[in-house]
């Protein structure tokens, strides 16, 4: 492999680049207007270099020496330990003091205490860095992947160790760093000085672990009614999809196709819809009270606000996550582990209570743990259906958006939800690593699976036909919804809702897009199609690095990778917004914050699409590539990626419809020239005007179905269905 | 403790759909027996197999075990038991609890339970792997735990559907011959299925022969060998050279029959005079120097040296012929000219 060009020229040609050429700090226009070019010595627009010669900017000085450093090795054998060593040497240096400056000196001087009393007050100040100092750190990250490289790490594979550091630097700066910065909020007074003891208060806060509704009748605290509500949805949820997937799999049930369908909801209901079906359903006038009224005379209460509400509402939001999970794990009970102990005279039902459920009971397990983050993750439902029952993601939200503004808070509810949602994917982790239960021994006989005991088959059915019935008359609901002049008051038929959103007048000069929504509609599109571009390529070769390479660390690396699907939404949103709104890395009120929030959360998803369709490939392809020379490189571009188009599609398709549906995150992230689609329909929810927020969410609903649809046509569809049958892991992630 | 019950078929089809898995097809297995059912892959040898156990039931006809008309009876409610190709042992059991199994959900006594599975995991040999769940035991010892989880409840009929598939050639004939012994000693009525031919003439002492959802042929092993009824019976037991003959002259039990130039008086076996075929053993050919005095004449055009004996191809008039000689002291060399005669055994009129 040493035979290989060694790419050092070219990253010490972009190092250089951002270091002389383009505008260090970050431009208040955006990068791409280019008016950078023209202010060229600007104190904002120029590059490190004459910041440093011309606007005294001192410290961006030293970067020149470990950019200088490898230039020694042009020409040179690059893969001696002491080139290594040297390579190694200037990347860390480098990046340390890129890191330390970039905090060090802020907008108001200096940026630590400490510096400011030794050094007296600072006058100059620094902004967020900016696309020179960007490349500049790629190219330093570069410098020590080489240099790992050349030590001899993966077989001293430069493209491989080079996707590993980038990877790993990524998901450290927009993972790790934001949420440790929320730790270190935690422990911050409102003036962001260090309070060691507000940690303690805020931590023991009655608010949040008060036992009130146990000991004197009164309110408990948003840890527990949390906890609570995640628990009843993860069993019921469970459950439920297992009621299904036996309906599915088990049964002579003629709508099966249908049932599969279900699966697809999820990932295609914007957030609220489904709280808002439940309020025209069972709000005060709803048409389910309304009818009681009529009916018995008695008036509804607001029952649906609260906990009941909020758990009715998750169970039809994440019912159909458990359904994909199970399903899988009861397809891969071998049938003739069923008939054995049909021969050995047990009955239906004693082979469905001794057989087939113990063999479930992994995949229980893991519906129920993935019911249990969703449902602690949520963040659209009980904000509308909470009522007086709060829990910790609205909780955050208030912190932060409310009167109260208390980021420490914030901070202290964000790390209580995080450990919550990271003890559950750990034990999650612990239950999937262990090994499912799989046929012993080698070649298998093809039986029939054992029809369900009759009682359990009426049950089955007598449950899940009545909630499918639900859960489309819900559907219908919304859709009908968006066509009525006032629900539960008035309902002649009108348009008026979605002129509102998305008329178009002709206007004095041509088309007006005259709608409320286009604004927000046409950014939302925008952003997730950008986004979702680095969300399936990072995810895909993380995946190819995971399914195809072996590198110490290999466990803690894809733990790292896989960890934003276990931070809640809403916990994330906090994170960036303390970590992001100041320098060294200013992104607050971008569209590139929006971007950067949808790629690392909805990068699991391009991970597990990837590590699918790699698992069908066989690995002698890429070995058959690599003995006939070719480098590493070419064999990811010219065999696996080719190969890998379905799932390059998938992962692209996931993510742009993850991020039209995204609330909990982006909620703290929108600035008023980025709004998206789902917080305009905060808005109106907020407001009342459930027409027009019902009428947006149809049209997002058809717009993902044809996107989908789209998708599926390209693919074919055996390959969707065979993956989304697959016993995922992950399926999607936590709004 | 021999419950052993005879099993019987009756005209019994099974479909699915538009695919016929077994047509018309009526047997006997006497109690104590262990009838094989042989034949190629997809002929019908586990339909019918589970068809027995239950698992499936008959499209027509009559299933009868013991006195008992078990036609629609579900595989619960039926006294058999069943050794599955993939063994099908409950992963989330231990072996003990595996072999319990039956036992268990029969609602004996757990100390019973106990007693009889450690007992009958002492009789094929694996006391103190108890407490193992079947992933930490091999490929032979799974098999072996799937048999007595299969005999502690002493059926009337025991069920081995291709048991030894998944076992290495060695422990098969090792494994094969305990599976006899157990079933000799129990007194068990044992339908076996397998498409080992070899291992069909080993353990049974009754082999049916199926072919494309019928049965070609039953008989003891002998026979089968020896007289197979038809040309695919012939070919599938053992080698065999077809040649097409014509059989003259009937005069009681033997018929003069025309083999190329030559003829011969062999037994009819009740086919009438016409165009026949002869069913020739590799065995059943006596080769000489003198191409003269025999049968045929032929040219060696392969001849190997195995040890035991010798494999010759052959070229005659009427096609290649495959022959084995276990004179391995005099080999003929190939090119020579060779006689070809026929023994004593090993030469048979078939149906086509
Ligand atoms: N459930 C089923 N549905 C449709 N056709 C079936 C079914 N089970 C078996 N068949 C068909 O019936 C025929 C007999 O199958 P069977 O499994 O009995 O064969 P076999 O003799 O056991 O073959 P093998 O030696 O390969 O196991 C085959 O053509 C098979 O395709
Ligand atoms: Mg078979």
């Amino acid at each position: 492999m040493s035979q290989q060009r060694s790419p050092l020229g070219y990253w010490l040609a972009i190092g250089w680049a951002g270091f002389l050429l383009l505008p260090w700090y970050v431009q208040s226009g955006g990068f791409f207007d280019f008016a950078w070019l023209l202010a060229w010595a600007d104190a904002d627009a120029a590059p490190a270099l004459a910041q440093a010669v011309l606007h005294g900017r001192w410290w961006l000085l030293p970067l020149a020496l470990p950019l200088a450093l490898p230039i020694l090795l042009l020409g040179r054998r690059q893969d001696t330990p002491a080139a290594a060593r040297l390579l190694i040497l200037a990347g860390g240096i480098g990046l340390a003091w890129l890191a330390l400056q970039g905090f060090a000196v802020i907008h108001s001087g200096w940026g630590f205490d400490i510096l400011a009393r030794t050094f007296g007050p600072l006058e100059l100040s620094q902004s967020g860095m900016g696309a020179g100092a960007a490349l500049t750190a790629l190219a330093l990250l570069m410098f020590t992947g080489l240099g790992i490289a050349a030590r001899g790490a993966v077989g001293g594979d430069r493209f491989v160790v080079g996707a590993i550091t980038l990877i790993v630097a990524l998901v450290a700066v927009f993972i790790f760093f934001p949420v440790l910065r929320i730790l270190a909020g935690a422990l911050q007074d409102s003036d962001g000085s260090f309070a060691p003891g507000l940690f303690a208060a805020r931590f023991i806060d009655p608010r949040i672990w008060g036992l009130g509704c146990v000991l004197e009748g009164s309110r408990c605290g948003v840890a527990w009614n949390t906890l609570a509500l995640a628990l009843f949805t993860g069993l019921t949820t469970t459950l439920l999809g297992l009621a299904f997937a036996l309906v599915a799999t088990r049964t002579a049930f003629p709508a099966k196709r249908a049932l599969r369908a279900l699966t697809i909801l999820p990932i295609i209901t914007p957030p609220f819809v489904i709280s808002l079906a439940i309020i025209l359903l069972f709000g005060r006038s709803g048409t389910v009270t309304q009818f009681v009224a009529d009916l018995f005379g008695v008036s509804g209460g607001r029952w649906i606000y609260g906990f009941w509400g909020v758990w009715l509402a998750q169970i039809l939001s994440f019912t159909p996550i458990a359904f994909l999970v199970l399903i899988g794990v009861v397809e891969g009970i071998s049938p003739s582990l069923e008939e054995a102990a049909q021969t050995l005279r047990a009955s239906r039902w004693q082979t469905f209570t001794t057989v087939s459920l113990p063999l479930m009971r992994p995949g229980l397990a893991n519906a129920f743990l993935l019911g249990f983050i969703e449902s602690m993750a949520d963040f659209g439902n009980p904000l509308v259906l909470g009522g007086n029952f709060q829990v910790l993601s609205t909780e955050i939200f208030f912190a932060i958006v409310g009167a109260q503004f208390d980021p420490g808070r914030a901070a202290m509810l964000a790390m209580v939800l995080l450990s919550f949602t990271l003890l559950a994917f750990w034990a999650q982790q612990r239950w999937l690593g262990r090994k499912l239960y799989t046929t012993v021994g080698g070649k298998g006989d093809s039986g029939l699976a054992a029809s369900l005991p009759t009682g359990l088959k009426w049950l089955v059915l007598g449950v899940t036909v009545p909630w499918a019935i639900f859960t489309a008359i819900m559907y219908a609901m919304i859709l009908f919804g968006g066509f009525v002049e006032l629900w539960g008051r008035n309902h002649s038929f009108t348009l008026r809702h979605y002129e509102a959103t998305f008329g178009i007048t002709q206007g004095q000069f041509g088309l007006v897009w005259s709608g409320t929504a286009w604004n927000s509609f046409w950014t939302t599109l925008q952003i997730a199609v950008i986004a979702a571009i680095p969300t399936a390529l990072i995810g895909l070769i993380t995946a190819w690095l995971l399914s195809r390479q072996t590198f110490r660390g290999k466990g803690a690396f894809e733990f790292g990778t896989m960890l934003s699907f276990a931070i809640p939404g809403t916990v994330i949103g906090v994170a960036y917004i303390m970590a992001f709104n100041v320098p060294p890395i200013e992104l607050t009120g971008t569209g590139m914050i929006l971007i950067i929030a949808f790629v690392f959360r909805n990068m699991p998803v391009g991970v597990r699409a990837g590590v699918a369709t790699l698992a069908q490939l066989d690995k002698s392809l890429d070995e058959a590539s690599l003995t006939h020379r070719a480098s590493t490189l070419q064999t990811v571009r010219r065999i696996l990626l080719p190969l890998m188009k379905p799932a390059l599609l998938a992962a692209l398709v996931y993510s742009f419809v993850s991020a039209m549906t995204a609330i909990s995150a982006v909620v703290f992230l929108v600035s008023a020239r980025y709004e998206l689609a789902t917080t305009y329909i905060l808005n109106r929810v907020e407001n009342g005007d459930y027409g027009i927020a019902i009428a947006y969410s149809s049209v997002l609903i058809v717009v993902m179905l044809i996107v989908i649809g789209l998708f599926q046509l390209a693919i074919g569809e055996r390959r969707l269905g065979r993956r989304s049958a697959a016993p995922a892991g992950f399926t999607g992630g936590v709004r | 403790m021999s419950s052993a019950a005879t099993v019987g078929f009756e005209n019994v089809t099974k479909a699915f759909g538009a695919v016929v898995a077994v047509r018309d097809v009526s047997f006997e297995v006497a109690p104590g027996h262990l009838v094989t059912l042989l034949g190629p892959s997809g002929c019908g040898k586990t339909t019918t197999l589970r068809m027995i156990a239950g698992l499936e039931l008959p499209t027509a006809g009559r299933i009868r075990i013991g006195e008992r008309d078990v036609t629609n009876l579900p595989a619960t409610d039926r006294d058999v038991a069943m050794v599955f190709q993939s063994y099908a042992l409950f992963p989330h059991m231990t072996v003990l609890e595996n072999v319990g199994y039956g036992l268990s959900v029969s609602g004996r006594p757990k100390a019973e339970v106990k007693e009889r599975a450690e007992t009958t995991l002492e009789l094929v040999g694996l006391e103190g792997f108890g407490a193992r769940l079947p992933s930490e035991l091999s490929g032979g010892q799974q098999q072996r735990v799937a048999v007595a989880r299969a005999v502690v409840l002493e059926p009337e009929v025991l069920l081995f559907d291709e048991p030894l598939s998944n076992l290495d050639a060695k422990l098969r004939r090792r494994v094969r011959e305990e599976i006899r012994e157990l079933q000799q000693r129990l007194g068990l009525t044992a339908v076996y299925v397998t498409h080992d031919q070899e291992e069909a003439l080993a353990i049974s002492d009754r082999i049916i022969v199926m072919n494309n959802a019928v049965i070609a042929q039953e008989g003891v092993p002998r026979d089968l060998y020896e007289a197979p009824a038809d040309r695919f019976v012939a070919d599938f037991i053992g080698d065999a050279n077809v040649l097409a003959v014509t059989i003259g002259a009937i005069d009681g039990e033997h018929a003069e029959v025309r083999i190329g130039e030559a003829r011969r008086r062999l037994l009819h076996r009740g086919l009438a005079p016409g165009p026949a075929h002869l069913a020739i053993r590799p065995e059943g050919i006596v080769l000489t120097a003198d191409p003269e005095a025999s049968i045929m004449a032929g040219r060696v055009r392969r001849a190997s040296y195995l040890g035991s004996h010798v494999e010759y191809d052959i070229e005659t008039a009427l096609g290649e012929l495959f022959v084995t000689d276990s004179d391995v002291d005099r080999i003929h060399p190939v090119g020579s000219e060779v006689g070809l005669g026929f023994g004593t055994h090993g030469v048979t009129l078939v149906r086509d």
